[in-house]
Parts: structure tokens; C-alpha cells; sequence
């Protein structure tokens, strides 16, 4: 009989022990990403509602993108709202109603630690993000995208961004109500999305207007994804500068305030 | 037999010396102070608002202690959480699951987090969630939500457990299969905390209970010496009416009093031994007295609360 056979007789002796980290970090990943594909609406606001703008953007002449092929334009700017709708409005949004369902209480029981709970969602916001851009890349392909520039230079910009949005959401999730975090995650989603420079080029604002907007996490991120995608040039530094600040801000003030039930 | 586990920790397996908690102005434990030893099942028993779960949460390193000492297994819970969380297996009163989780893939995602996880299939099995397939959590009944909550606080393989309300709202089959599996936790060698207000949960399963009401311990001990700690209890039979109550009277010890509570019902009141036994059954033989139906009635656990608060229990 080998050691890990429970007693005969004895089902429940006990033989209490921490799986090891990496086994746990990949347990709750795997569970977390099981739990985001089942959900229909996240499914809508991370994957549907990107499509459909970047489709009907490219497509439908209604909204003034400015100078260059308007697919060239708006694939930057929907991979930047693909990271808002992951990082921040669905991981708020999870995370808040988790919270308000004791989840979060109950996890903490277990030996997963807090930080290992913590990574896990990172993960799972950076796998979904992949699964994002590369169903995105493939629609934009087919209506005739042609980036430039590197994808290498992409992955700095997307992990601050991230971090940015992701620490703005668990802020939000940890701080107010479950039904209050549902709502100022979308509504800010949606303003960020009409306003908050991911559709509309900086450059085709007023000076004023834009210089107002650029210190915006959406807009940082979609001025630097247009930078390397539609113009080819290197990693910008003002917006990872700007997204810098707002992942310390966020990432800082969370840890801080985040009240886990 | 030999023992199903060596402990490698010194009883006691909780120890609560003087706890006070208060949230603004409510006290909700007062000074609490009550040890459990390993392997033994104690019973937090009391109405809602007594303090229970304040008690527990803060065993668990949920809640920190305004005053007084915690120690779980000889460990802190607040500062040594990290080395209690593999070692003790908590069930909350409610919720602590994602809503759209099944049943068995939840208890497989907590299995995963253990090194020595039980068998998730046989535990399945012998709480009855094989039939909850793909149903979310959310959409489970409160039975079948109670047994997987249970499930998770012993699927680690834990030395202790924390059950809060683990009956609460079960209908009577599933709540047999909880008493069952506590009492085989007991028997492996698990330590068992749980809070309850069924008195017949307490009676049943408990080594020890402990009465608390307003934030404190006002009894504690095994079911049967709370219940004989007075002694009180009665005698009944039934005989025809009109006996000599007062000859009945005079054969028996001083502190007993003796009633006809019904037309040729019987009542003896007082400390219930042996000997009043063998007092009454004498003088009935003695005059020719058949005592049919003889029943003596020891206090229940709902006379000890009765009589220490002057209110019922729920």
C-alpha cells in the first residue's frame, strides 16, 4: 500500500498538506478561465462587442478616423478596448460579485495564498488578452489590415497596460458593492470607449481636447499600439510613461484598500 | 485498531482564553473562554446572535480578537494563517462558492489545492452530489449547496474542522448523512467544531458542548452532564386516580414532589437516581399498585437552555 492510501477503515485520517504553488497557481487559472468562457456576458463585452466595432468601424464611414486606411486605424484602437474589457471591466466585475458571494472568504481558507490568487487572475486576464488579439488580428486580416512594425514591441505596452486597467478594476472591485462595480465598470467602459481617444486618433482633436485625453489609460494604450501597428515606429515612452503612473496608482491604492469580503 | 493518525500536535487543538470581539457598539462575545481537545467533537451551541460564529470566524483568522488569546493548533490564526490554512477545514455558514461552478468541479478545484486530497468520487458518493452534474452552484438546492460546502472543508484532509451551521435548512436524510460523516470524521481522528441551534445535533454527535448566549459560555460539558447536572428530571406512570399522593409523598426523599397531573396520571419530580426508582416502584408494590407506562424524563439540552436563560432556544 502506498503512502498516500488513506487508512482502511479511516477514509478521513487526517493528512493535511499544501499542494505545490505551481500545481495551485495552475489549478486556479484553469478553474478562472473555465468560469470567464461559461459566462455569456463577459463572453459579449471581451470578445462580441470588439468584433462588432471593429467591423462596423472599418466599414461604416460614420465616424472620422482621420488620414490612413481606416482598418489601419481602428485595429490598434480595438485591441486597446479587447485589454479595458478584460483587464478592467471583467475582472471588476467578477471579481466584485466573488467578493459579494464570499468567494474570495472562502478561497482565503484554502492554502492558496492571497498573492497566488492574485497571480492566477493576472493570468487569466493575460490568456484571455492573447486569445483576444489573435481572434481580432485574424478579423482585421480579413478586411485587409497590414501592420506594421513588431509584435515584440506590443508586449511591454500590453503587460503595463494590463497591470494599469487591471489595477483600476480590483480597486473598484475590492471597494465598492458588487451592483455598484457592475455599473461603473460599464459605464466607464462605455465612456472610455466613446471617449477616451480608442476610436477617435488624438490627432484629429483639438490640441486642447486631446492634451486632456492623452493622460487617459485607454488612450495611452491606443496611441502606443497605433505608434508600433499603423506608423511602425518604436515603443513609445509617453504613454508608457502615462501607463506606468496609472498601473502604480492603481496596482498601489488596491493593495491597499482592496477589503477581501 | 490501530490509531488511524499520530498527532504531532499537543492537545488541546483550540484554545480560546477570554475572547472578546465587538463591532462598534455591539459585543458580540463577551469573554469567552472554552478549550477543545484533539480528536473530539465540540458543539458551540446557541440562538442566533449568541456569538457563535464571531467565535469561530475568529479560530479561523477571519476576525481579529479585540481582546484575549486564540490558539489553533497551537498556532495563531491571524499571524500563522499560511501554516493553519492546509491543516484546518472551514465550512461557512453560506456561500464561499462561484455561482456558476458545478458541484464536482468545484470540490476537484479544492481537492487540487491539497496535497493528500480524500478521494473526490467517494465523497461524492456518500453526500449524495452525484446527481448535480453540470447544475451551477447557484442552482442547486440549499440541501445539496450545504453538503458540498461540507465536502470542501474536509476534502484537504484536514486535522481540524470548523462547521459552521453545517444542518442548517437540510431536510432529514441529507441531515443523517452529515451526522454520519461527522461522527466517522470523530472516529478517524479528525477534531470537529461545529456551531449549531438544534439541541438534537449537539445531544447526538457532541463529546462536549458548550451553551453560549450573549457572548459567553453559561454551561459546558457532555451532553449527559448538562442534562443531569441538577439531577432534575421526572417519573410518570399511570395508575388509577386517586392514590395517596400523600403516602406516596412520605416514602420518598425530601426534595421530590409528587403530583396527579392527569386523572390517574403520575408525575414524580426531583433528582432522578436508582434509589427514588427502586422508592417508588416499592410503595406501589407495596399497595397493590400496577405503574403502567413507567418513562423516566431526563432534562433535555432545551430545559438546561430554558432554565439558564429563561427563553427558548430558537
Amino acid at each position: 500500500m502506498s503512502r498516500t492510501d488513506p487508512v482502511p477503515d479511516h477514509p478521513f485520517a487526517p493528512r493535511p498538506g499544501a499542494a505545490g504553488v505551481p500545481q495551485m497557481l495552475a489549478r486556479q487559472t484553469s478553474l478562472e478561465l473555465r468560469l470567464l468562457l461559461r459566462n455569456g456576458e463577459q463572453l459579449l463585452i471581451t470578445l462580441v462587442i470588439p468584433i462588432l466595432v471593429l467591423v462596423g468601424v472599418s466599414l461604416v464611414h460614420a465616424v472620422d478616423v482621420g488620414s490612413g486606411r481606416r482598418i489601419d486605424v481602428v485595429t490598434p484602437g480595438v485591441f486597446s478596448l479587447a485589454v479595458l474589457s478584460t483587464a478592467f471591466t471583467s475582472l471588476a466585475i467578477a471579481t466584485g460579485f466573488e467578493r459579494r458571494y464570499g468567494v474570495l472568504k472562502r478561497l482565503g481558507a484554502t492554502p492558496l495564498p492571497r498573492w497566488g490568487l492574485i497571480a492566477a487572475k493576472s493570468a487569466t486576464v493575460l490568456v484571455v488578452e492573447l486569445g483576444q488579439l489573435l481572434v481580432l488580428a485574424g478579423v482585421a486580416s480579413s478586411l485587409g489590415w497590414s501592420p506594421r512594425g513588431s509584435w515584440l514591441e506590443l508586449v511591454p505596452l500590453l503587460l503595463v497596460g494590463t497591470a494599469a486597467f487591471s489595477g483600476l478594476g480590483l480597486l473598484m472591485a475590492g471597494t465598492l458593492r458588487a451592483e455598484a462595480t457592475l455599473a461603473a465598470a460599464n459605464l466607464v467602459w462605455l465612456l472610455l470607449l466613446a471617449g477616451g481617444g480608442i476610436i477617435v486618433p488624438l490627432s484629429r482633436l483639438p490640441a486642447g481636447v486631446a492634451a486632456g485625453l492623452s493622460v487617459l489609460p485607454s488612450a495611452a494604450l491606443t496611441e502606443g499600439m497605433r505608434a508600433v501597428l499603423q506608423h511602425g515606429s518604436g515603443l513609445p515612452a509617453g504613454p508608457l510613461v502615462v501607463l506606468a503612473v496609472w498601473a502604480l496608482l492603481g496596482v498601489g491604492t488596491a493593495s491597499v484598500a482592496f477589503r477581501w469580503e | 485498531m490501530r490509531p488511524a493518525y499520530t498527532r504531532s500536535v499537543p492537545a488541546p487543538a483550540v484554545e480560546v482564553i477570554d475572547l472578546v470581539k465587538r463591532y462598534g457598539d455591539l459585543v458580540a462575545v463577551d469573554g469567552l473562554s472554552f478549550e477543545v481537545p484533539a480528536a473530539t467533537v465540540t458543539a458551540v451551541l446557541g440562538p442566533n446572535g449568541a456569538g457563535k460564529t464571531s467565535t469561530v470566524e475568529c479560530c479561523e483568522g477571519y476576525r481579529r480578537p479585540d481582546r484575549g488569546s486564540v490558539r489553533v493548533l497551537g498556532l495563531d490564526p491571524r499571524r500563522d494563517g499560511h501554516r493553519l490554512r492546509p491543516r484546518v477545514g472551514v465550512m461557512l455558514q453560506q456561500g464561499g462558492i462561484y455561482p456558476t461552478v458545478r458541484a464536482v468541479e468545484m470540490l476537484r478545484h479544492v481537492a487540487g489545492l491539497h496535497a493528500h486530497p480524500l478521494d473526490v468520487d467517494m465523497l461524492v458518493e456518500r453526500l449524495g452530489l452525484g446527481a448535480t452534474g453540470r447544475t451551477p452552484f447557484r442552482r442547486l438546492s440549499g440541501g445539496q449547496q450545504q453538503r458540498l460546502s461540507l465536502a470542501l472543508a474536509v476534502v484537504g484532509r484536514p486535522e481540524l474542522v470548523f462547521l459552521d451551521e453545517p444542518t442548517a435548512g437540510l431536510d432529514p436524510q441529507a441531515r443523517r448523512a452529515t451526522w454520519d460523516l461527522i461522527a466517522q470524521l470523530r472516529t478517524d481522528g479528525v477534531t470537529v467544531v461545529l456551531t449549531t441551534h438544534y439541541l438534537e445535533e449537539a445531544e447526538r454527535l457532541a463529546d462536549r458542548v458548550l451553551v453560549v448566549d450573549h457572548g459567553r459560555v453559561i454551561a459546558a460539558g457532555s451532553p449527559a452532564e448538562l442534562t443531569h447536572r441538577e439531577g432534575q428530571g421526572a417519573l410518570r406512570f399511570r395508575a388509577p386516580a386517586g392514590l395517596d399522593l400523600a403516602s406516596l409523598r412520605a416514602a420518598l426523599p425530601d426534595a421530590v414532589t409528587v403530583a396527579e397531573s392527569s386523572s390517574g396520571g403520575y408525575e414524580v419530580r426531583g433528582a432522578l437516581d436508582p434509589h427514588l426508582v427502586a422508592a417508588v416502584t416499592t410503595w406501589c408494590a407495596t399497595h397493590g399498585v400496577m405503574p403502567e407506562g413507567l418513562t423516566l424524563a431526563r432534562r433535555s439540552l432545551e430545559d438546561v437552555f430554558l432554565e439558564l436563560t429563561g427563553r427558548e432556544l430558537r
